[in-house]
């Protein structure tokens, strides 16, 4: 980033004017008093707390459960700029789900010389044991959160596409419930989209996809590794909301080449499994054998056509880091068309020329570990100090294929409201797309991250970002 | 369907709630006695801590039975598995496990009495701060109850709820009639000498009947009264006789709906267990040995629990 850039905000034009979609939002703001919107914020934590949507920070030796700080003041989309950019994310996951059947079975797009096949080999995203299994439905990533990042009235950008087991769709539903309880009148000011539905949304896409050896109305579950993985809360509030099951790996087993639940009356055959375990727990037979999370040959089962798994097991090779710099080409090679939705420049370390451009740059450049997430092992050049480059580019230097570098985007801002009344902070936005067969649902919002820290362009919320409410305006 | 795990979490869950509840209320007869009579305070602490057969771990940490020692074992210390804030994280930790089968009312009812706990616990009790704690701890575990009740639909889940809340309730009056027996004794009453009705009303107040006690009889306590009234009275919410009588209810509800004829060895087992004090005249019991029937009675009832956690399939 330019220390002449000045980021784009979503609120305030340059010359102080308000952009149009936060009209209704604005005009309802300028008669609220400022202490009852300092209150209402402080009754927004409390609401939290007390419903217990709180997450446990890994590596924090308190083990405390915390809260993601909700900003009060929405991130709002008109309804064009939303039917632009749900066009650009179908035409991105159908590219991905095209591309993970076909990397599974005949490697076209390798044959074609469109991908490395380097970029397979010795990845640990690729699983091997999925060659030649084609999925329920033909539908690899049933539930993708794809982050997009937002530079400039009509530039919005893909930063990850997260096809394994994203998170935050909890925050999106609790969000706007909070924001409709604090302030019902708003909502009769401005019309928004609600997202309520995406319960109901997600069953119906579980039930779009039951397993061959299923009979009759499917039944659903949802795994979770248990109390004290960080998204736990999200696991409970899905299962409870969709009225299905929320079960642990010690609940199931192969019973019979189907995978079965114990209930107080015996073992129950369950058909759709919404796993929130990564690939590697799934399956100690399988996979890692230390494994206490998953169920022992869960995986054989799903190959036979015992149960469903959301997502498919080895999708992670379609969200890998290394892979994303090649997603416009993925697009080109399955569906015919230009990409909608652009990319993050990205230099691949793994290849010479860009490995030297990433070390002679790196105090400009954000670098990434290819299998890193949440925000963890990463290095925003601008930010750091001297000895963490020094660091990092040691680390670079002894792994280049272990990490990609990309320019510190300047990403867009939305006003939170803080002590002083309204600043500008950097935002991300995480849609969230369900896949059936036969249709892609998206919900109309999502989840905006934003980096409370004037200034900082970090909005994971494990290191320190917070969350808004996100609407869609009607037509 | 309601999975073994489910169940567990919902039984223990219940279990610790009301183990807390009757922890606070023992630590309020204890508080009352050694107000009133300052030089039986330490044996009446002892026979709290011995009543939450804690004895073991009180002294591995303490002296002797002091005011501020005994009521920080009992409601802060987290070593200790019985204090009243090692029970609801407990109690919280298997709600938060249990999500799904709760109702939000449920949930948030648990999910608040540990936060205003984990506050009100946050640094040691005062002998002046002590009501209002245990007052606070009474409080929270009526509206964890009252949202149970009010919002629970009536169905296997809450059948376990209750099992785990009674099983607790007939072990807890239980045991503190095990650790008083003694005042009960028929031999204890020296003809002539002052009825030492302090002990007794310390026996009511630790399952909060002294009131209700005095409603139901006509004149003074007596040990056969008391007796009675804690043992076989089907009037009485904490007495075993009638948390029996829920057991068997909530295990019978259980079974209502299912094919097969035979009951469940757990229903067997309650059955027997329930007749067991149907059936005993008071007088005899003591005579025979009040003591010796007591632990026959908490034998007994933890064979129960453990078939209940077998019949239904708790663990794998």
């Amino acid at each position: 980033m330019d220390k002449e850039d000045i980021p784009f905000d979503e609120m305030f034009m340059a010359g102080g004017g308000i952009r149009w979609p936060y009209s209704g939002y604005h005009q309802w703001l300028e008669d609220q008093h400022v202490r009852r919107l300092q209150q209402k914020s402080s009754e927004a934590d409390a609401l939290f707390r007390s419903v217990g949507v709180t997450f446990n920070v890994y590596g924090n030796k308190d083990a405390d459960e915390r809260l993601i700080p909700f900003d009060i003041v929405p991130r709002i989309i008109s309804a064009a700029e939303w039917s632009k950019l749900t066009r650009g994310i179908e035409q991105r996951i159908r590219a991905i789900n095209a591309f993970l059947h076909d990397i599974y079975h005949r490697q076209e797009i390798i044959r074609a010389g469109t991908l490395p096949a380097n970029l397979l080999t010795g990845n640990s995203a690729f699983l091997p044991q999925m060659i030649g299994v084609t999925p329920p439905g033909n539908v690899y990533t049933h539930i993708v959160g794809t982050d997009i990042i937002r530079t400039g009235e009509n530039e919005f950008l893909v930063l990850e596409d997260n096809a394994r087991t994203p998170s935050g769709v909890s925050y999106m539903l609790q969000n706007r419930e909070t924001m409709l309880q604090m302030f019902p009148d708003l909502f009769s000011a401005v019309s928004v989209r609600p997202v309520s539905d995406y319960p109901r949304f997600l069953r119906r896409c579980l039930s779009d996809c039951p397993p061959p050896r299923c009979e009759g109305r499917p039944v659903i579950g949802v795994l979770t590794p248990g109390i004290h993985n960080s998204a736990y809360f999200e696991h409970a509030f899905l299962a409870d909301q969709m009225g299905t099951e929320l079960v642990e790996g010690h609940d199931l087993r192969v019973v019979g080449g189907r995978i079965a639940m114990r209930t107080i009356r015996g073992y129950v055959p369950v058909d759709v499994l919404y796993r929130r375990v990564d690939d590697d727990f799934l399956d100690p037979l399988n996979f890692r054998p230390d494994s206490l999370l998953g169920v022992p040959g869960i995986l054989d089962v799903y190959r036979a056509g015992g149960v469903t798994l959301v997502n498919a097991p080895g999708t992670g090779i379609a969200d890998d880091k290394a892979i994303y710099s090649y997603i416009p080409d993925i697009i080109r090679f399955y569906t015919g068309e230009a990409p909608l939705l652009g990319n993050v420049p990205t230099w691949r370390c793994s290849e010479p020329d860009h490995l030297a451009y990433a070390l002679e740059n790196l105090s400009e450049l954000v670098v990434k570990e290819i299998h890193g997430s949440g925000g963890y092992g990463m290095l925003v050049g601008p930010a750091a100090s001297k000895q963490e480059l020094e660091d990092f580019r040691q680390l670079l230097s002894s792994r280049p294929d272990n990490y990609i570098a990309q320019p510190t985007m300047c990403l867009s801002t939305v006003p939170i409201f803080a002590r002083s009344g309204l600043a500008p902070r950097h935002v991300d936005l995480r849609p969230f797309v369900l896949v059936s067969p036969d249709r892609i649902h998206i919900s109309p919002g999502g989840l905006t991250r934003v980096a409370l820290k004037e200034g900082s362009l970090v909005v994971n919320s494990s290191q320190g970002g917070g969350t808004k409410d996100t609407w869609v305006l009607e037509d | 369907m309601v999975l073994g795990r489910t169940a567990d979490g919902l039984f223990w869950m219940f279990r610790y709630l009301e183990r807390s509840e009757n922890t606070a209320r023992l630590v309020g007869a204890g508080l009352r006695i050694a107000l009133t009579r300052s030089r039986s305070g330490a044996e009446e602490w002892s026979s709290i801590i011995s009543t939450a057969g804690a004895t073991d771990a009180f002294l591995a940490r303490h002296q002797g039975y002091e005011f501020d020692g005994v009521v920080d074992f009992m409601l802060r210390d987290r070593s200790n598995p019985s204090s009243v804030m090692s029970l609801i994280e407990a109690a919280r930790n298997n709600a938060r496990a249990v999500r799904t089968a709760l109702t939000s009312e449920v949930w948030e009812a648990t999910n608040e009495t540990w936060m205003s706990l984990r506050s009100a616990l946050k640094t040691p009790v005062t002998h002046h701060g002590l009501p209002d704690v245990l007052s606070l701890i009474r409080q929270q575990s009526a509206y964890v109850r009252g949202a149970l009740h009010g919002t629970m639909l009536r169905n296997e889940m809450f059948n376990f709820a209750r099992l785990g809340t009674f099983l607790e309730r007939a072990d807890n009056t239980a045991r503190i009639l095990d650790v008083k027996y003694y005042v009960l004794l028929p031999s204890v009453v020296h003809v002539g000498a002052p009825i030492d009705n302090v002990q007794w009303e310390t026996i009511l107040r630790s399952v909060s009947a002294e009131h209700s006690y005095d409603w139901l009889s006509e004149g003074d306590p007596d040990p056969a009264g008391i007796a009675r009234f804690l043992i076989v009275d089907g009037r009485m919410p904490r007495s075993m006789a009638f948390c029996c009588n829920q057991i068997l209810e909530n295990l019978r509800h259980l079974e209502s709906d299912l094919p097969n004829p035979a009951p469940s060895p757990s229903l067997t087992l309650a059955e027997e267990l329930t007749s067991s004090l149907r059936s005993r005249d008071i007088n005899e019991v003591l005579e025979e040995g009040l003591h010796e029937f007591i632990q026959e009675f908490i034998s007994r009832l933890g064979n129960l629990g453990g078939q209940i956690e077998t019949d239904y399939r708790f663990h794998a």
